[in-house]
C-alpha cells in the first residue's frame, strides 16, 4: 500500500500533493473504491501530515468511501427534480433487483447504491449514475435492465465466478 | 493608537480600531456571550450565540468576528438578537444531556452559566442527544463525545499548541465529531494525555478520570499510612479554586487544607525535585565528562516524555534517565521514609497532587515500581483536590497556616520554580555551576530562560566553558527543537522540555480559565516563592544531603539509579505531523 | 424552437459541440487577441461599463473584482474557475463545459490576462465525469494551439490551468470553503475577511469566478459593452442561463435576456406545464431558492426586481411544481438536502436543520401540532440571521417562502390547524 500512494503522492508532488486528489487517485486505485486505514495512514507518511487531518479530509467528501464498496457504484440522484419525476419508483426497483438498500452492498461484493445530493442532471430526471455514466429519463424497468446488463458484463469479464468481498 | 467611532445601542463612543464588536462591547460594560470563543485562539465564529446586529447588514454578524469600522451602528439589545440568541442556546440544549446536577463540570460549565445567564425556560426543540460511549481507555482523561458542543476549541489546542493533532473534527452535517481518526481511543493513538484540551473544554465533554474515591478510600482505611506530596505549582493555583486571584501564594493553608482531609503526613514534591536536580545535574556532568549523548533533555514532564516516545523515539537517548520528581518522591517514600519511620511500605499509600492529566498515566507505567512497589498510588490534579477541599465543607481562604513535614516536606526555592518553563534549567545550572566552579554563584536568576517565548536559547559560562542550553514549552515548540537536533542542527549542551505552555503552571490538570494571562500570573507567584526562600540551591537542601549520607550514597550511585531513574519505550506507530 | 432572433452570448439552441476549429471558425479567441494588444486596464473598464455580475449566485461587478486581484501588490496570484456547480435543479455550467469548452477557456485567458495572474485551477464537481473529461481534453488542445500555456499567442503572456476535482460537497461552491477543500482540507466556510482577493488561496490573492461569467467575457470584449447592456435592462445587463426543469414541456438549458419575466420563462421557454395541469408553484434559484406561486411569474428576471420580490436569481434553476404535488415535500426534500450538506460548523444551520427535518417529517406525517410550525418558522428565521455563511443563512428559504405562500398547506397537516385539507390528513 505504502508504495501505490508513494507512487501516487510522488506524482502530485510529494508534501505538495493536493490531500484531496491524493485521496480520488488512492480510492480510484482500489477495486473496491475505498480508502482503507492502512492508505490513510500511508498517506499520512508521504504527505508528512498527521493521520487525523488526512482522515478528517476524507470523512467530509462523500464521494470518498473509508469503508470497501462494491466494484460497482449506482448512485441515486436525490434531488427535488428527480423526486418529482419518479425517483422512488426508480429506487423501489433498483433495492428490489439487488437485494439491498441505499448505503449497502450486494452480498457478492459487486455493486454499491448510494443516494447522492444531484447529478446536475435535472433536465432528464429521474437519472442515475451506474460508475461514470449518467442514465436520464429513466423507467423503473429500464434501472433495472442497466442493472442486469452491469451483472452479465461482470459475469462475462470472470466466467461466473463469484466476486467475493 | 487609532480610534473609531461607533455607535452600541444608540450610544456613540470612541473605540480602539481593528478591534472586534465583542471587544469593543466589552470596553463599553456589554458583555456579550460566546461559547467557541478562547482568549488564547484564532476566531472560529462557529457557534453564533454571540450575533448582533449591525446596521446595513441584512442578517446579524458574529462580535466574534467582526472588525468594528468608523461609523457602525451596533445593536446587541433587539428582540431580534434577544430571539436569536436565546434560539441559538435552544438548538444547543436540546442535542446536549441534560445531566448538570451530576456533570463533573457543572457549575463551572459556559453552557449552562450561559442557559442560566439567558433564563432558559424550557427547550422546545426534539431532544436529539444520543448515547455514544464514553472513551475510558487511558487513566488520564474521559471524553464524552454526547456533551460535545462542536466548538473546536480542544481541537485547536491538539493541533496548533501542541501539535500532537489526535482531537479533529471528522464527517460533516450532524456527524460531525471531534475525536481521533476513526473515532478511536485515545489508548490507540499518539495522545500525550497532557489535558489541555480539558482546560479548553467550554463543557464537559473531556476531563480528567477522577481518583477522588481512590484518594478517599485509601484516608478511610486504618491500616493505611497515607502521605501526600504537593506538585510546586499547586500551590499557586489551588487559591483559584476558593476565589482567590490567580497566581495567589497558598501554600501553607494548602497544607493545612491536607491536613484537614486525613493525611497521615504532608509532604512536598518540592523535596523530590531537589534531588532531581542533583540526579540529573550530575548526569549531565557525567555526560559532559565522559562524552555522553548530548544535549541532555529533561524529564520531568510525562506528557513531554510520551511524546518523545511516540513522534521522536530516536531522540529518547537524548532523555535523562532521571524519574520525574513525582515518582521518585514516591520511590523515596516507599524505600527511604518506610526505612526512616519504621512503616511496612506495602503499607504506605503515595497520593500526589499534580497539575496534570499525563501524571496519572505516568504514575501508571509498568515500570514505575522499582522499590518493590508502586512509587505513586493514587494521583489528583489540582480541580480534583479544589473538589475534595469542597467536599469536606473547608473553609480554605481562613485556614491557619500549616507547615510540611519533615524530611520529605523540606525544600528549596530551586525546586519551587520547577512548576514554570524555564525553572527545571535554571535550579539546575544554580547547582551544576557550584559543582564544576567550587565557586559561590553571585546571581541566582537566569532570565534568559525566563518567560513565555516559546523557544529560548541561552548561554552559561560554566567555569570558562560557554555552555548553550536551551526551554521549550507547549509541545509545538518543543518538536522545532527536535527536529533541530534531528537535523544536526541543535549545538544546545542541556534542553528543558515542559509539555505545556508556561509549564507546570499552565498544566491541563490546573484549574478551569487556565488562559496565557493566569499563566503570567501563576509564574510571579512561583518566582516569588523562590525569591522569598531562605535556601535556594538544590544542594543545600539539608534533607537532600542527609538523604544521600544516610541511604543513597551519592548521585547516580546504584542505589539511584535502581530507584531514581527510569527507562523508556518506542511508542512510534510512524505518527508524523 | 426560436424565441428570439438575436444574437446572444451562449446561443445554446443548437445544442452542439463546439470544438476549437468550429469556434476559431466563428470567431473565438479574437477576443483574446483583441485583449492581449490593448491596455488590460481598458478590456477591464469595458466589463465594468458592460455590468457583468457574477452569476454563481451573488452577482458581484466582476470587472471591479478583477481589477481588485489586479490592483493587489502580491504577484502571486491565482485564478479559480469555480465548476462546482451542485445547486439542485441547476446544469448551466455541465453545458458549457461540455458543449462550449473554448469559450470558457478564452474567457479564463482573458480575465487571468487582465488580472495579471498565471496560474488557475479550475475546480469541477465529482460527480462531473463528462465535463471534466472535456475540459482536460479542451485545456490540453488550447495548450498544443498555444491558447494556453507559456507565451500566449506570442504575447509573451502565460497561463497555466490544472483540473481539480471536488469530492462531493455542495458546500464547495463556497469561495472560501472551496479554497480550504483545493488547500486539502475539509470543504468549511472561513472567516471574512479577508476576502479571496485580498489573500485566497495559499494566502495570495484569487480570483474565483463562476463558468458561466467566465464564458461571458468572450463576447463582451468581442461585441462591445454597449452590444451586451442591449441584451439585457439597465439593472441587469446581458443574458442568463435558465436551468429548467420539473412539470414542464420543455426541460433543458436555455439562455434568457435580462428583463424577460419568469411567466415567459416557464410558458415560452418552458411550453408551460403539461397539458390539463396548472403551475402551482415555481422554485427559484434551486434548493436555496424560494417557492412562489404562479400569480407572483410577472416579476422579471432581473437582480433589483427579484430583489424587492424577494426572489434569489441564485443559479438560474427554474423548477416547476404543478398541481399534483405537495409543497410540504418539496421542502422537505430540501431540508434534506441541506441536512446532508451541511458542513456542521455552525450551530443555527447544523443544529435548526436538525429540528427543521423533524419538524417536516410529523407534518408529512399529520402528527404536527401549530406550535411546531411556528418553532419551523423561528428555527429558520434564526438560520437566516445568524448562520456562518450562506447555506445556512439560504436553507431556510423554502421554508420562509412556502410558509408565506402556501401556509394552509402547513395548517392542513396540523392536529390542531384549520383544516383546509385535513380530511386528507386524518
Amino acid at each position: 500500500m505504502q508504495a501505490v500512494v508513494q507512487e501516487i503522492v510522488g506524482q502530485m508532488g510529494n508534501e505538495k500533493a493536493p490531500l484531496l486528489q491524493v485521496l480520488l487517485a488512492v480510492q480510484d486505485a482500489s477495486p473496491r473504491n475505498y480508502v482503507s486505514e492502512e492508505a490513510v495512514r500511508a498517506i499520512a507518511r508521504s504527505m508528512r501530515v498527521s493521520r487525523c487531518r488526512v482522515y478528517s479530509t476524507a470523512s467530509f467528501y462523500t464521494e470518498i468511501s473509508l469503508k470497501p464498496r462494491g466494484r460497482h457504484l449506482i448512485r441515486i440522484c436525490g434531488n427535488a427534480p428527480c423526486e418529482n419525476a419518479g425517483r422512488a419508483a426508480i429506487m423501489d426497483a433498483i433495492q428490489k433487483e439487488l437485494g439491498i438498500k441505499a448505503g449497502e452492498i450486494t452480498a457478492d461484493g459487486l455493486i454499491s447504491l448510494e443516494k447522492v445530493s444531484c447529478l446536475g442532471a435535472c433536465y432528464k430526471s429521474p437519472a442515475i449514475k451506474v460508475d461514470h455514466q449518467i442514465y436520464g429519463n429513466l423507467t423503473p424497468e429500464e434501472a433495472v435492465a442497466i442493472i442486469r446488463s452491469l451483472r452479465e458484463e461482470f459475469s462475462n469479464e470472470h466466467n461466473g465466478s463469484p466476486v467475493g468481498i | 493608537m487609532s480610534t473609531v467611532e461607533i455607535t452600541i445601542n444608540k450610544k456613540t463612543v470612541r473605540v480602539p480600531e481593528n478591534i472586534t464588536i465583542m471587544a469593543a462591547a466589552k470596553l463599553n460594560g456589554i458583555s456579550l456571550p460566546s461559547l467557541c470563543h478562547h482568549p488564547d485562539q484564532k476566531v472560529k465564529a462557529n457557534c453564533r450565540v454571540c450575533a448582533v446586529e449591525v446596521e446595513g447588514s441584512k442578517n446579524l454578524v458574529a462580535s466574534c468576528s467582526t472588525m468594528v469600522s468608523e461609523g457602525m451602528k451596533i445593536t446587541t439589545n433587539s428582540p431580534r438578537v434577544r430571539e436569536t440568541v436565546r434560539t441559538i442556546v435552544e438548538l444547543i440544549l436540546a442535542d446536549h444531556p441534560q445531566e448538570c446536577l451530576t456533570c463533573i463540570r457543572s457549575g463551572e460549565c459556559e453552557l449552562r452559566q450561559l442557559a442560566f445567564k439567558l433564563g432558559m425556560k424550557e427547550v422546545q426543540g426534539v431532544k436529539t442527544v444520543k448515547r455514544l460511549p464514553l472513551d475510558l481507555s487511558t487513566p488520564s482523561l474521559v471524553r464524552d463525545p454526547n456533551k460535545c458542543i462542536k466548538c473546536g476549541r480542544c481541537a485547536e489546542v491538539c493541533h496548533h499548541v501542541q501539535e500532537v493533532g489526535i482531537l479533529y473534527s471528522h464527517n460533516r452535517g450532524l456527524d460531525i465529531g471531534v475525536t481521533p481518526e476513526y473515532g478511536k481511543e485515545l489508548k490507540d493513538v499518539a495522545c500525550v494525555l497532557c489535558g489541555q484540551c480539558v482546560l479548553a473544554c467550554p463543557v464537559g465533554a473531556i476531563y480528567e478520570k477522577d481518583d477522588t474515591d481512590k484518594v478517599w478510600e485509601a484516608l478511610g482505611n486504618p491500616d493505611k499510612h497515607v502521605v501526600v506530596q504537593v506538585a510546586p505549582s499547586v500551590r499557586v493555583s489551588i487559591a483559584e479554586e476558593f476565589d482567590q486571584p490567580s497566581g495567589s501564594i497558598a501554600t501553607s493553608k494548602l497544607v493545612s487544607a491536607l491536613r484537614l482531609l486525613g493525611f497521615d503526613r504532608v509532604f512536598d514534591t518540592d523535596f523530590a525535585a531537589d534531588l532531581t536536580i542533583m540526579e540529573e545535574g550530575h548526569e549531565l556532568l557525567q555526560r559532559l565528562q565522559t562524552g555522553g549523548v548530548l544535549p541532555l533533555i529533561t524529564s520531568c514532564s510525562p506528557g513531554w516524555i510520551k511524546y518523545i516516545e511516540h513522534f521522536y523515539p530516536e531522540l529518547l537517548p537524548h532523555v535523562s534517565s532521571c524519574k520525574s520528581p513525582q515518582q521518585m518522591f514516591g520511590a523515596m517514600a516507599k524505600s527511604y521514609y518506610a526505612q526512616i519511620s519504621g512503616i511496612d511500605p506495602k503499607d504506605i499509600f503515595v497520593v500526589s497532587v499534580m497539575p496534570c492529566t499525563a501524571k496519572k498515566y505516568e504514575a501508571a507505567r509498568p515500570e514505575m515500581k522499582d522499590s518493590g512497589y508502586r512509587d505513586v498510588d493514587a494521583v489528583l490534579t489540582t480541580r480534583e483536590l479544589g473538589r475534595m477541599f469542597k467536599h469536606e465543607g473547608i473553609d480554605f481562604n481562613s485556614l491557619e497556616d500549616g507547615e510540611f513535614d519533615s524530611p520529605l516536606g523540606i525544600s528549596t526555592g530551586a525546586a519551587a520554580i520547577f512548576g514554570v518553563t524555564g525553572g527545571v534549567m535554571e535550579a539546575a545550572l544554580r547547582t551544576v555551576y557550584e559543582v564544576v566552579t567550587g565557586q559561590t554563584l553571585e546571581k541566582l536568576e537566569f532570565t534568559g530562560v525566563r518567560g513565555m517565548a516559546g523557544v529560548k536559547a541561552s548561554s552559561v559560562n560554566l567555569g570558562g566553558t560557554e555552555v548553550k542550553v536551551a526551554v521549550a514549552h507547549g509541545l509545538a515548540h518543543a518538536k522545532q527543537i527536535m527536529e533541530a537536533i534531528a537535523a544536526g542542527e541543535a549545538d544546545y549542551t542541556f534542553i528543558e522540555v515542559m509539555c505545556c505552555p508556561g509549564g507546570c503552571i499552565g498544566g491541563g490538570g490546573q484549574p478551569y480559565g487556565t488562559t496565557n494571562a493566569v499563566r503570567e500570573k501563576r509564574i510571579q507567584g512561583l518566582y516569588e516563592v523562590d525569591q522569598k526562600a531562605e535556601l535556594r540551591k538544590s544542594h543545600e537542601n539539608p534533607a537532600i544531603q542527609k538523604l544521600y549520607e544516610d541511604y543513597l550514597q551519592a548521585p547516580l550511585s546504584p542505589v539511584s539509579h535502581k530507584l531514581l531513574h527510569t527507562t523508556y519505550t518506542n511508542r512510534c506507530q510512524h505518527e508524523l505531523q | 424552437m426560436s424565441i428570439t432572433d438575436r444574437q446572444l452570448v451562449f446561443n445554446v439552441e443548437g445544442r452542439e459541440y463546439v470544438d476549437l476549429d468550429l469556434y476559431r471558425s466563428r470567431g473565438g479567441y479574437e477576443a483574446l487577441e483583441k485583449v492581449l494588444a490593448w491596455d488590460p486596464r481598458q478590456a477591464v473598464h469595458m466589463l465594468k461599463e458592460a455590468g457583468l455580475k457574477g452569476r454563481g449566485g451573488a452577482s458581484f461587478p466582476t470587472g471591479l473584482k478583477i481589477e481588485m486581484v489586479r490592483n493587489n501588490r502580491e504577484k502571486e496570484r491565482y485564478i479559480i474557475i469555480n465548476a462546482d456547480e451542485g445547486e439542485p435543479g441547476t446544469f448551466k455550467d455541465r453545458y458549457i463545459m461540455t458543449h462550449l469548452p473554448f469559450q470558457l477557456l478564452e474567457g479564463v485567458t482573458i480575465a487571468a490576462y487582465l488580472a495579471g495572474i498565471s496560474q488557475g485551477i479550475l475546480y469541477v464537481r465529482h460527480e462531473y465525469d463528462e465535463p471534466r473529461s472535456v475540459m482536460r481534453d479542451s485545456i490540453a488542445q488550447a495548450q498544443a494551439a498555444g491558447l494556453l500555456g507559456d507565451d500566449i499567442l506570442g504575447s509573451g503572456f502565460n497561463l497555466h490551468i490544472e483540473l481539480f476535482s471536488g469530492a462531493g460537497s455542495y458546500l464547495c461552491g463556497e469561495e472560501t470553503a472551496l479554497l480550504s477543500s483545493i488547500e486539502g482540507r475539509k470543504g468549511r466556510p472561513q472567516v471574512k475577511p479577508p476576502y479571496p482577493t485580498q489573500q485566497g488561496l495559499w494566502g495570495k490573492p484569487t480570483l474565483i469566478n463562476n463558468v458561466e461569467t467566465l464564458s461571458n467575457i468572450p463576447k463582451i470584449i468581442e461585441k462591445g459593452a454597449l452590444w451586451y447592456r442591449n441584451l439585457g435592462t439597465n439593472d441587469s445587463p446581458g443574458t442568463k442561463l435558465i436551468s429548467l426543469s420539473g412539470d414542464i414541456q420543455f426541460r433543458g438549458l436555455v439562455e434568457v435576456p435580462f428583463g424577460t419575466s419568469f411567466r415567459d420563462i416557464v410558458y415560452k421557454y418552458g411550453g408551460g406545464p403539461k397539458p390539463g395541469r396548472k403551475v402551482k408553484a415555481v422554485n427559484i434559484g434551486g434548493a436555496s431558492g424560494v417557492l412562489v406561486p404562479e400569480e407572483m411569474l410577472d416579476v422579471p428576471l432581473e437582480y433589483g426586481a427579484c430583489s424587492r420580490a424577494g426572489i434569489t436569481i441564485g443559479s438560474g434553476a427554474v423548477f416547476v411544481l404543478d398541481d399534483t404535488r405537495s409543497i410540504l415535500d418539496n421542502v422537505s426534500n430540501r431540508i434534506n438536502f441541506f441536512l446532508h450538506e451541511s458542513c456542521g460548523k455552525c450551530t443555527p444551520c447544523r443544529e435548526g436543520l436538525r429540528q427543521a427535518q423533524i419538524i417536516m417529517e410529523k407534518l408529512l406525517e399529520g402528527r404536527a401540532v401549530m406550535k411546531d410550525v411556528e418553532n419551523l418558522e423561528r428555527y429558520t428565521r434564526v438560520m437566516q440571521n445568524a448562520s456562518f455563511c450562506g447555506l445556512g443563512q439560504a436553507a431556510g428559504n423554502s421554508v420562509i417562502s412556502s410558509l408565506h405562500y402556501y401556509d394552509q398547506e402547513y395548517r392542513g397537516q396540523c392536529v390542531d390547524g384549520d383544516c383546509l385539507y385535513g380530511e386528507e390528513s386524518a
